[in-house]
């Protein structure tokens, strides 16, 4: 397969044909294999050193996120102080990749974070995407022009399942150029893709269009990231990179909540993708609570003794 | 950790299978058995094998903490009247099963005429502490005097989280005299059985079950309190400490020294000597509660 793809990558979009009889040219997933395969790497036990390096890796892994209609700029300063410094009692602890906010939050984000943490924002009249493209790229320049340096975009999820796969990849296309040097992250919300399949071929699709992360979800549907989908993703990102050479991200976002889930996904990305993949510019988590499980974890590891949430701040 | 058979079938009983109960531990309200997969034999005082209990691990008081802490929001909210309605529904459960109660504790004390009183009083200790719970509040509660324009209310609150080493001796009446008083204010409690008798604590969950208790504010493990004990003092989401049936003085101050960590409240162990049938007093409901103060304005 990968030699085909290498060949034809760059025909593939040039109608909405060619792009269909790709998409469903991609090896179907076996499901249950996929859920069994993520099931058997979840078991996995990571302990002591182990575990430490781990907890230090997923923190820095962390898109500290914050999605609410009550979010002011006085909550995001906040988050952006503890993005930076989350143990304030432990130097030692690493800051966070990113944080994660609604395009209006930007410009009280920007000055804060000074580039010591990316600071991504979501765009495209997220989580639906259910307006106009200019709207979408009106939003997305916005947000770059105000100092985003990341792009959490959706995928129009309703022409992706009625089959007009060109449209989705034109529309990656046009946000991918508003973005300039900002990164473009896209959503496929796999809740919403129905199978496997889907999210196979979503993956790809926006690889192809440009994208240099796939995330998982919103977070605003049910159900967001779950380790199976996780897995399929990350194989998209590894054959991808085989085909092409071109490295994608891949961040699942929703439902992560402990320390222990992360630990889980890590095992994954090493046992699917490579430990080309185990380091912040390539996997990262959407997550708001986890960062506080993480840190409590890294308190019960440093001190011997378990944390409680009396002791991490309340977001 | 070796499961044992229990004896072989009397000849009057074989003509059916036992149906032996699986003793499990309690954590938020359900019955899982240790995450460890251990389980330990626990014999009746004349050495016979009863049953193998749960040993719960660090692991277990883990989960268990969490649950406490996520049912005390519920718990202490609720009214005092609701916690008296629930804990009188406790006594009622127990009544129905007594008999259970009596073979149980008789086969763990060895002492099958006592077990019968002892059974009682801690249904009649149930019932005691179920009359306070709207009560305590009034009674310990105060309006104080202040030199100036304000009403000075004093209320005692529930303190939180509460961690109780059961009694070791008193399987059952000792373990009702140190429950029943941490949970009638309102706090959630994550409690070891006695090690070496642990049965009538895991039947008392089944009766805590289908009380009306909500899950989680009654947690109970099984098994070494010298493993559990040190990592619930430890715990920086358990609020107080009850030592009750630690019997290992050394052991006792390592538990009260990790408790000082974050300030938790601490009984001391009470003498294995001490008679839990005595008449209770109100000093374990007050040791955990907290006097809230409120300062507010008066006339205008």
């Amino acid at each position: 397969m990968t030699a085909t793809v290498a060949s034809n990558l760059s025909e593939v979009a040039r109608s909405d044909a060619a792009l269909r009889a790709f998409l469903h040219g991609l090896p179907g997933v076996d499901q249950v294999g996929a859920d069994q395969r993520a099931a058997m790497l979840g078991t996995r036990s990571i302990k002591t050193t182990a575990k430490a390096w781990a907890l230090d890796l997923a923190i820095r892994m962390v898109d500290l996120t914050t999605l609410e209609g009550a979010d002011t700029p006085g909550k995001v300063r906040a988050l952006c102080a503890k993005a930076l410094r989350p143990d304030p009692a432990d130097p030692s602890c690493p800051s966070v990749a990113a944080v994660c906010v609604y395009p209006a939050m930007v410009p009280a984000a920007a000055p804060l974070l000074a580039g010591r943490a990316h600071l991504a924002s979501v765009a495209t009249a997220f989580p639906a995407g259910q307006v106009p493209l200019s709207v979408k790229l009106a939003d997305v320049e916005s947000a770059v022009r105000d100092g985003a340096d990341e792009i959490d975009m959706v995928i129009n999820r309703g022409a992706f399942l009625s089959g007009r796969y060109l449209e989705v990849f034109e529309e990656i296309r046009a946000v991918k150029q508003a973005c300039g040097d900002a990164h473009l992250k896209v959503i496929l919300e796999t809740g919403e893709l129905a199978t496997y399949d889907n999210v196979r071929r979503a993956s790809w699709l926006a690889m192809i269009a440009g994208a240099d992360f796939i995330k998982t979800s919103t977070g605003k549907v049910a159900p967001a990231a779950t380790p199976p989908v996780t897995l399929v993703m990350l194989e998209a990102v590894r054959d991808f990179r085989a085909a092409t050479g071109r490295q994608v991200g891949v961040k699942p976002a929703g439902g992560i909540r402990t320390a222990k889930d992360a630990i889980k996904y890590l095992v994954l990305v090493n046992e699917t993708a490579g430990a080309d993949w185990l380091h912040p510019d390539w996997f990262r988590f959407g997550a708001s609570s986890l960062l506080n499980d993480l840190l409590m974890q890294r308190t019960r590891m440093s001190t011997g003794r378990y944390s409680g949430p009396n002791y991490v701040t309340l977001d | 950790m070796i499961a044992e058979e229990p004896p072989a079938e009397t000849a009057e009983h074989a003509a059916r299978l036992a149906i032996r109960k699986t003793y499990k531990l309690f954590i938020g309200g359900a019955f899982p058995r240790s995450e460890s997969g251990r389980s330990y034999p626990v014999r009746s005082a004349s050495g016979d094998f009863m049953a193998n209990a749960a040993l719960a691990s660090r692991k277990d008081a883990r989960d268990a903490v969490r649950a406490a802490r996520s049912a005390f929001a519920k718990w202490s909210g609720a009214t005092a009247y609701n916690r008296g309605q629930i804990l009188y529904r406790i006594a009622e459960m127990l009544e129905g099963r007594r008999a259970q109660f009596i073979d149980e504790v008789a086969a763990a004390s060895g002492d099958g005429v006592s077990a019968a009183s002892e059974v009682d009083a801690a249904i009649d200790r149930w019932v005691w502490y179920a009359g306070w719970s709207d009560k305590i509040a009034q009674v310990h509660g105060a309006a104080n005097p202040v030199a100036g324009p304000y009403f000075n209310l004093s209320t005692p609150e529930p303190t939180g989280v509460v961690a109780i080493v059961a009694p070791a001796e008193s399987s059952l009446l000792g373990l009702v005299s140190v429950v029943a008083p941490a949970i009638v204010p309102g706090n959630t409690v994550v409690v070891v059985a006695s090690e070496e008798r642990p049965l009538p604590a895991v039947t008392l969950t089944e009766v805590l079950a289908t009380s009306d208790l909500p899950g989680g504010v009654v947690n109970l493990l099984t098994g070494r309190v010298a493993e559990i004990a040190p990592w619930l003092a430890s715990h920086m989401d358990v609020d107080a400490l009850d030592l009750a049936g630690v019997r290992d003085a050394g052991l006792a101050t390592d538990l009260e020294i990790a408790a000082a960590e974050n300030l938790k409240r601490v009984l001391r162990p009470v003498p294995a000597s001490s008679d839990w049938a005595a008449d209770p007093d109100v000093q374990r409901m007050l040791t955990f509660m907290e006097m809230k103060t409120a300062w507010h304005p008066k006339g205008i």
